[in-house]
C-alpha cells in the first residue's frame, strides 16, 4: 500500500505543476485576444479616457507579467482574487464593500454544474454499464448493433446538435420536460430534478458511448478465458457467467474511463449549458471569457484542471487497487 | 395624449402629471398574475447602477421596473412625467424648473425629494465615474434645490429638449444619502420591486403597493425576467411556454412564430440604424464628391431585402428615423445610381476609386454580408471597395472611430437634437467622421439655434434643414433602419401602440402589459 502512496503524491506534485502550468497558457491565451476587459465592458462607449480610467482602476495598465504574479501570490495564499466586473463596479459605487469575491461569485454556480455532473452520472453510469453487459451478452447480434450504432452516433454528433433534437422531441412535440433549465436557489429538489432534465441527458448521450464500448469490450475480452470456459462448463447461464464472473475482473478499464468520463461532466459542460441556460461554471466561464474578466476566467479554469486532474488520479488509483498484479509489482 | 401638442407639453408640462396619473388605459387591463420574459442582453456584470445599463436586460429591470426617471417616453413618443409632474422653461431655454411628484416613497419607505434628483444626477458627473450620460449631466451648469419638491437645473446652453433628455434610462433616481445600499439591493420608487437578483441570470420583482402611478400602470403582481442570450434558446422557451415574451427574434426563424396560432409577432420601427461612417478627415473621404459617388453606389432597397430579410426601413443618410419628431419624411430618397457614382467620382478627379471597408459582425448582424453588397453594387459606379473582415473583440475600440471606413450601428434618440449631438455635432467623442466646423459650418450653426428654439415651426425648418445636408454632405451613410422584432404570447395582452425607441415597448413592458 506504500505504493499506491508515493504514486499518489508523486501525481498530486506533479498536478499542483500542471494546474501551474495551465494558469500561465490561461492567461497568455486571454491576454492575446484583442481588446480587454475596459474595452469590452464599455463597448461603443469606449472613449480613451474612460479605457484608461477603468485600466487604471483595476491595475490592467500594468505590465503582464507584474500582473501575473499578482495574481498568483494571491492564488498561493486562497485568494482567488475579485473579479474585474465587480471590482469595476466597487469603484463606482467608491467602496469595496459591496464586491463579491471570484470564490463567492463561482461557488453557487459550481454548486450548480455538480448538481447536473451527479444527475447524469446516476444517469449514465448504470445505464451504459448495463447497456454494455447486455451487448457483450448478445454480442454481434442486431441488439448489439443496433446499440453500438446508436451511442456512437450520439458521440460523434456536437452537443448543441444532440441537445436540440432532444428539445425537439421532448420539450416542443411532446412537451415532458422544459427546454428551459433556469435553476435557482431555493427551489424544491423534485423541480430542480426535471429542470436539469434535458441537458443531463444530452450530456449521457454524450458519454455512454465510451463506456458501454468500454464495457463491452473488456467483457468480451475475458469470455475466453479459462475460468469463464469453467463457469459455463459448470452449466451456470451466460447472464450470471457475465454479471457474476466476468464483470468484477473487468471492472479495472471500465472504471478508468467512468472516471475520465466523469471529469468531462465538470469540464465539458459549456456548450450544454448555453443551449439550456442552465447556471453553472460553464456559462459563467463563456460569459468571463467575453468580457475578458480573467480572474474569473483563471479561477475556472483552474476548477476544470482540477476536476481533471483529480479524476484521472482517481481513476488510475482506482484500476492499481482492482488488480492485485498492479499493486504488488515484482 | 391627442390634441395636447408636444410642444405645449413642452412649455408647461402641466398637463404631463394629470396624464401621468390617468394613465389611459387603451383596454380594460386587469391587475393579477405574472409576466416571464426571456431577455438577451444580460451579463455576470450587471448591476443596478444606472451608469452601467447598455442593454435591453437591465434597461428593462431597472428604468423598466424598478426605477423611475423624472420624465418617460410614452409608447407613442410623446413626453410625459414620471417622478416630475411638470416643469417650465424660461425663454432662452436655459433654466428649467421642475415640480417633482409628492408622496412618493422608495422601497425602503424614504420618501423622495428634491434631494434625491441632485444626488443622483451627480452620480453621473462624478470624479472617475464612467456614466454614457455625462455629456448630459455635465451640460446642468447648476442644481438648487427651491424647496423639498421643484429642482432648477441652469444649462450651460439653451435646449430646449431638456425634459427629454431626463428620460434617459442612465438616470436613474436613487435615495440620497443611500445610494450604495440601492446600487446593491436595488432599491427605486419603481413600479415593481426587487425580490431577487442574480447578475446574468435571472431578475425577479413584485408589484410595489399603494404605487404613485395607481391602477393605470404595472399590472402584474410578479415579474421574473431570465436571461437567455441565445437566439435558440429563447425562442425554444417561448414555444414550449416557459416564458410570456421574448426579445430580439431571430429573422430567420421569425416565420415559424408567426405560424404558431399562440403567439404574436410585435414589430416596430425606430430609430435603429446600420451605419457606415467614414472620416471626413482623411483622403479620400474629406472630398465631398467621393463621399456622394459612395451614396449612390449603396443599394439600400437590397438591403434591407437581404439584410434585414424586409424587417426594415431603407435610410437616407441621415441618424433621424420616423420614429422621430421631425423626421423629414418627404425629402428626396437617394436611389442606386452607379452613373451619379461615376460623375461624382469625374468631380473629384477620379476615374475608380480603390477604399478599404472595414467589417465585423459586432457592428451589426450581417454587416460582413451587407458590406459585400455594398462591395457589389459600387463596384458597377467604379468603385472598387475591399470588405476588410475585423475580429468581433475589441471592435468599437480598435476600428470604430479609427478606420476611415466601417460598419456601425445606433440605437437612435429620442429627440433630434440628442442624436446629433452624440454623433455629428464638432467636437464630441462619438462623432464618428469627425464631421467638424469646417466641413459643416451651416450644420453645427443650426444645430446650436435649434437646440434653443422652442418654436416648433421654426425648429422643424431648421432640422429639415440639417437633414438635407446631411443627405447630400454628411459623412455617414445610413442605408437602412432596422426593425425591433419582438414576440408575446396570447396570455399577454399589450396595448396597441408599442414604443418603437428600444426593444419590448421601450424595456417598459412591466408597466404596460396585463395579463390577458
Amino acid at each position: 500500500m506504500g505504493n499506491v502512496l508515493k504514486i499518489i503524491l508523486q501525481r498530486l506534485a506533479l498536478g499542483l505543476l500542471t494546474l501551474l502550468i495551465v494558469s500561465i497558457v490561461i492567461f497568455v491565451a486571454v491576454n492575446l485576444l484583442p481588446g480587454d476587459f475596459a474595452q469590452s465592458i464599455l463597448g461603443q462607449g469606449a472613449t480613451p479616457e474612460a479605457v484608461a480610467s477603468i485600466r487604471a482602476d483595476l491595475g490592467l495598465d500594468q505590465p503582464p507579467v507584474t500582473r501575473y504574479f499578482q495574481w498568483l501570490g494571491g492564488v498561493l495564499q486562497g485568494d482567488l482574487g475579485t473579479s474585474f466586473a465587480q471590482a469595476n463596479f466597487a469603484s463606482f459605487t467608491g467602496t469595496d464593500s459591496g464586491a463579491t469575491t471570484v470564490a463567492q461569485q463561482i461557488a453557487p454556480r459550481f454548486a450548480n454544474t455538480m448538481f447536473l455532473a451527479m444527475v447524469t452520472a446516476a444517469i449514465a453510469v448504470p445505464f451504459s454499464i448495463m447497456l454494455g453487459v447486455l451487448a457483450a451478452l448478445y454480442r454481434n447480434t442486431v441488439f448489439d448493433r443496433a446499440t453500438n450504432i446508436f451511442t456512437l452516433s450520439s458521440i460523434s454528433s456536437p452537443e448543441f446538435f444532440l441537445a436540440y433534437i432532444l428539445i425537439l422531441f421532448l420539450a416542443v412535440l411532446n412537451p415532458i420536460f422544459p427546454s428551459l433549465s433556469n435553476i435557482f436557489e431555493g427551489m424544491a429538489f423534485s423541480e430542480r430534478l426535471e429542470k436539469s432534465m434535458l441537458p443531463a441527458l444530452t450530456l449521457t448521450l454524450v458519454v455512454t458511448a465510451h463506456m458501454m464500448r468500454m464495457t463491452r469490450a473488456a467483457i468480451i475480452n475475458l469470455l475466453a478465458s479459462p475460468y469463464i470456459e469453467m463457469a459455463r462448463l459448470k452449466g451456470l447461464s451466460p447472464m450470471r457467467v457475465i454479471v457474476k464472473h466476468a464483470l468484477p475482473n473487468a471492472l479495472a478499464p471500465i472504471i478508468n474511463v467512468i472516471a475520465l468520463n466523469l471529469a468531462y461532466l465538470i469540464t465539458g459542460v459549456v456548450v450544454v449549458e448555453v443551449v439550456f441556460v442552465y447556471p453553472g461554471i460553464g456559462q459563467l466561464f463563456v460569459d468571463s471569457v467575453k468580457i475578458r474578466d480573467i480572474p474569473v476566467v483563471q479561477a475556472c479554469c483552474l476548477i476544470f484542471a482540477t476536476a481533471f486532474i483529480l479524476l484521472n488520479l482517481t481513476a488510475d488509483i482506482m484500476s492499481i487497487l482492482s488488480n492485485p498484479r498492479l499493486r504488488h509489482p515484482k | 395624449m391627442h390634441g395636447i401638442s408636444r410642444r405645449g407639453l413642452l412649455k408647461t408640462g402641466v398637463a404631463a402629471g394629470v396624464l401621468g396619473l390617468s394613465g389611459m388605459p387603451l383596454r380594460a387591463q386587469t391587475r393579477g398574475g405574472k409576466l416571464t420574459a426571456g431577455l438577451s442582453g444580460a451579463n455576470t456584470s450587471d448591476s443596478w447602477d444606472g451608469r452601467t445599463h447598455s442593454d435591453l436586460f437591465m434597461i428593462a429591470s431597472a428604468q423598466g421596473a424598478v426605477f423611475d426617471s423624472l420624465t418617460e417616453i410614452a409608447a407613442d413618443g410623446s413626453l410625459k412625467g414620471e417622478l416630475a409632474e411638470s416643469w417650465e422653461a424660461s425663454a432662452d431655454a436655459k433654466t428649467w424648473t421642475f415640480n417633482l411628484r409628492q408622496g412618493v416613497t422608495f422601497h425602503n419607505g424614504k420618501s423622495f425629494g428634491a434631494d434625491d434628483v441632485i444626488e443622483s444626477l451627480q452620480l453621473h458627473v462624478a470624479e472617475g465615474a464612467k456614466s454614457a450620460a455625462q455629456p448630459i449631466v455635465a451640460a446642468i451648469t447648476e442644481m438648487t434645490k427651491i424647496t423639498d419638491n421643484q429642482v432648477q437645473f441652469t444649462l450651460a446652453s439653451g435646449n430646449a429638449d431638456f425634459p427629454y433628455l431626463m428620460s434617459d434610462y442612465h438616470l436613474l433616481m436613487y435615495p440620497a444619502g443611500q445610494t450604495e445600499e440601492a446600487i446593491a439591493q436595488g432599491i427605486g420608487t419603481g413600479l415593481y420591486q426587487v425580490q431577487s437578483f442574480d447578475p446574468g441570470v435571472r431578475m425577479v420583482a413584485t408589484r410595489y403597493p399603494d404605487h404613485y402611478k395607481g391602477d393605470g400602470a404595472g399590472f402584474f403582481d410578479e415579474i421574473e425576467y431570465i436571461a437567455i442570450n441565445d437566439n435558440t434558446a429563447r425562442m425554444n422557451a417561448l414555444m414550449t411556454g416557459q416564458v410570456d415574451a421574448i426579445n430580439r427574434i431571430d429573422f430567420k426563424t421569425e416565420a415559424l412564430l408567426r405560424a404558431n396560432p399562440a403567439l404574436r409577432i410585435q414589430e416596430v420601427t425606430g430609430n435603429q440604424q446600420y451605419t457606415f461612417p467614414m472620416l471626413t478627415d482623411t483622403a479620400p473621404f474629406n472630398d465631398v464628391n467621393v463621399r456622394r459617388a459612395l451614396k449612390y453606389g449603396i443599394n439600400r432597397q437590397e438591403m434591407v431585402d437581404k439584410i434585414l430579410l424586409g424587417h426594415g426601413a431603407v435610410g437616407n443618410d441621415t441618424p433621424i428615423g420616423p420614429a422621430n419628431q421631425y423626421y423629414a419624411a418627404d425629402m428626396e430618397q437617394l436611389e442606386y445610381d452607379p452613373d451619379q457614382s461615376k460623375f461624382y467620382l469625374q468631380q473629384a478627379g477620379l476615374d475608380s476609386l480603390d477604399i478599404d471597408l472595414s467589417a465585423s459582425n459586432a457592428a451589426f448582424e450581417g454587416a460582413v454580408d451587407a458590406a459585400q453588397l455594398f462591395q457589389a453594387s459600387a463596384s458597377a459606379g467604379g468603385i472598387n471597395i475591399n470588405v476588410v473582415q475585423e475580429p468581433s473583440d475589441g471592435y468599437w475600440s480598435n476600428v470604430w472611430l479609427k478606420k476611415p471606413f466601417c460598419a456601425c450601428y445606433w440605437s437612435g434618440r429620442a429627440t433630434e437634437d440628442w442624436m446629433f449631438s452624440t454623433a455629428y455635432e464638432a467636437g464630441v467623442p462619438w462623432n464618428d467622421s469627425q464631421w467638424d466646423e469646417k466641413d459643416s459650418a451651416r450644420f453645427q450653426e443650426l444645430l446650436l439655434t435649434a437646440r434653443a428654439e422652442l418654436d416648433s415651426d421654426k425648429r422643424r425648418d431648421q432640422y429639415a434643414e440639417m437633414q438635407q445636408i446631411l443627405r447630400d454632405d454628411g459623412g455617414v451613410l445610413v442605408p437602412m433602419f432596422a426593425n425591433y422584432v419582438q414576440a408575446v404570447n396570447n396570455r399577454i395582452s399589450s396595448p396597441d401602440t408599442v414604443g418603437n425607441l428600444w426593444q419590448m415597448d421601450n424595456a417598459r413592458m412591466a408597466e404596460r402589459w396585463s395579463v390577458a
